[in-house]
């Protein structure tokens, strides 16, 4: 049975599996490494990604356009991102605190909407797959790679674009010293107001980008706590990425192939209780976090809120 | 703080992922304990029953939303029938608490209902038990109802009710059996135990006694509301050569969509599914807590307020297995289904659980 597991099929069942399992947290992921290398903890990814998963699903399927349902989703990520920007630099709030209200107003604001606005659960037909011409057709890499909806391309390549933004420009460069040290750049004549503005807005674009890809691209349904917790696993990948995309990236792929590894052990009747299989991926993920956050160094001013001294 | 956080993140993360209800239900967070009125459109049913000078009150408190499609909207949907029944909110009122996944919010609730005097308070979700053990006595003039479960804690005051989930697991299971060309079905479960546990032996028991030669494969994914998992598992179940499915539970609507998408047939459970893909929904098994509700009535307008268990099954009608009119199933299948429900109800069919 346990031989079952490398056959072609199930290799490419699993790879497939995890590559989509990433997208949603690749998002949400990478829009809060932004926030923090800002210096600005953002817990309230999970209640950003349910109303623009609301927001997208509700709006595509009134409308019968995902795109449209796309950039309401973002438009409600950015004002999300917007109050939480208020609330935390102007007003000086306690960030994780302030990140959990911001979750709490999402799960109860998108459980509130979707009541009152659609009352049942419906389906949509979502962002359909894109078969890229020519690579789609090799064998295996195919499948898992070149056959997936717009949304999982869109995640994947976010992260060398962040990447890039984050070390190679100014605007990264600037992000980064107001995360290290905003007094320095405050003193060299950087807003640091403006740049957490940005990235915390930044981040709730990607958030309800992250709500849309489960809403109107990998599942095509809205519930009520449908991320389930997902946001948080994203907060959690930060850490575990060490504040550097392509560290999200490898925590993203990693938590997410061990998770469709256990679905398909079930499957094909491995012996290992249920219970034990849907532990994996968390307790994998533990133990990386343990031998690894230790070496990297978070953003010095990460949660603290920023005051001009006189 | 950065330990702190992280241990915060990490805490939350796991509980909100894998809330672990140890049973049939599905936990769904909605905002604080919200009392909403009931529903006031109930059509007056033409011959009200002896209607007394005050209604008949009944206050629930239930884990995940009314329209779940699942387990909260069965109880949902039956105290409307009921409402209906006894002619309208005059005679019978109910007022509820939905989205109560966590248990201590779910416990002030049951608490506050108890206290306004309701007449019978139901506790709809097995993790509430050991709340209701200790409320229940505080208020003795109180009747209390919860479920799924056979135990009343020898409480004069409480009732318990359950469904017999494998019978009709076990006739979903003759039909997907019937149905599966590919010889292969997979079956999406949240956690392995309760009336999930129940319904998804019973489907495995149906298969194997029409067609054993039909793989039956099987995926707790440990959550009851991991919408984007189930949907996964559906696929890894449809690539691992599966053209039925059933699941239980409410994540499941993210199974039913994949089940759509790609054609495979879909099998319910808790409430009717067929209204989400009406394509591919062959039937669901339906409960109809209203059976035990009526029964629940009766006895506390005797003046008995609790001390009996109540097994909804497919004899007593608790239990319903509802075709979808959209799906084109051959008289043939439909026939079998029918002799199966039939022999399940005069005994001639055994299930034996694994």
């Amino acid at each position: 049975m346990i031989s079952d597991l490398f056959s072609v099929t199930v290799l490419i069942g699993i790879l497939a599996s995890g590559i989509r399992l990433a997208t949603p947290y690749l998002y949400a992921a990478i829009g809060e490494t932004f926030s923090q290398k800002s210096g600005v903890l953002n817990l309230g990814v999970e209640g950003q990604m349910l109303l623009g998963a609301f927001a997208a699903f509700y709006v595509a399927l009134s409308t019968g356009s995902l795109w449209l349902g796309m950039l309401t989703a973002m438009i409600v990520g950015a004002l999300m991102g917007l109050a939480m920007a208020y609330v935390t630099v102007n007003l000086h709030a306690q960030q994780g605190i302030s990140g959990i209200g911001f979750y709490l107003f999402g799960l109860g604001m998108s459980d509130l909407l979707f009541q009152k606005l659609m009352g049942n659960v419906e389906t949509v037909k979502g962002f359909p797959k894109i078969y890229i011409p020519g690579l789609s057709d090799i064998p295996g890499i195919g499948e898992i790679f070149f056959s997936q909806n717009i949304l999982v391309y869109g995640a994947y390549l976010l992260v060398p674009l962040a990447w890039f933004v984050l070390n190679k420009t100014t605007l990264g460069l600037k992000i980064r010293s107001v995360g290290e040290n905003p007094d320095a750049a405050d003193s060299l004549g950087v807003s640091v107001a403006r740049i957490r503005y940005f990235t915390i807005i930044l981040g709730g674009v990607l958030s309800g980008i992250a709500g849309a890809s489960l809403s109107i691209a990998l599942l095509n349904v809205f519930q009520q706590n449908m991320t389930s917790g997902l946001g948080f696993i994203a907060v959690a990948l930060v850490y575990f990425g060490g504040w550097r995309p392509v560290g999200v990236l490898g925590g993203a792929l990693l938590f997410s192939l061990i998770n469709s590894l256990q679905l398909w052990i079930q499957v094909l009747g491995i012996p290992i209780p249920s219970d034990i299989a849907v532990m994996m991926p968390y307790v994998l993920t533990i133990l990386v976090l343990v031998a690894t956050v230790s070496r990297v160094r978070s953003p010095s001013a990460l949660s603290k809120p920023f005051e001009r001294e006189n | 703080m950065k330990k702190f956080v992280l241990t915060l993140v990490l805490a939350l993360a796991l509980v909100l992922s894998a809330c672990g209800a140890p049973a049939t239900e599905a936990p769904v967070a909605t905002e604080a304990p919200a009392e909403v009125p009931a529903a006031t459109e109930a059509p007056a049913a033409t011959e009200p029953p002896a209607a007394p000078a005050e209604p008949f009150r009944v206050a629930v408190v239930m884990p995940s939303a009314i329209n779940d499609l699942a387990f909260s909207q069965s109880m949902y949907d039956a105290l409307v029938r009921i409402q209906e029944e006894m002619g309208g909110p005059e005679a019978f009122e109910f007022v509820y608490s939905e989205g109560m996944f966590v248990v201590d919010d779910a416990a002030a609730a049951i608490r506050d209902y108890a206290t306004q005097g309701y007449d019978l308070v139901i506790a709809h979700g097995s993790q509430y038990g050991s709340s209701l053990q200790e409320i229940a006595p505080d208020f003795p003039e109180t009747s209390f109802a919860w479920g799924t479960t056979a135990d009343t804690f020898g409480q004069p005051n409480i009732f318990a009710y359950e469904a017999a989930s494998q019978e009709g697991g076990y006739v979903n299971g003759v039909l997907a059996a019937t149905l599966s060309q590919s010889a292969v079905i997979g079956v999406v479960g949240p956690i392995e135990t309760g009336d999930a546990k129940l319904y998804v032996d019973g489907f495995g028991a149906g298969v194997a006694a029409t067609n054993p030669d039909v793989t039956v494969n099987v995926n707790y994914i440990g959550s009851f509301s991991d919408v984007a998992l189930a949907s996964e598992a559906a696929t890894t179940h449809i690539s691992a050569g599966a053209d039925v499915l059933t699941g239980t539970a409410q994540m499941v609507v993210g199974a039913i969509g994949k089940a759509e998408e790609n054609n495979a047939l879909w099998f319910g459970t808790q409430s009717n599914q067929s209204s989400l893909a009406p394509s591919i929904v062959v039937a669901s098994q339906v409960y109809h807590w209203e059976v035990t509700l009526r029964e629940i009535i009766a006895l506390i307008n005797e003046g008995t307020l609790g001390g009996t268990s109540f097994k909804a099954n497919l004899a007593n009608g608790g239990e319903v297995i509802e075709f979808n009119p959209d799906y084109a199933l051959s008289d043939e299948a439909k026939a079998l289904a029918e002799t199966t429900i039939q022999g399940i109800i005069d005994g001639t069919i055994k299930i034996t659980l694994p």
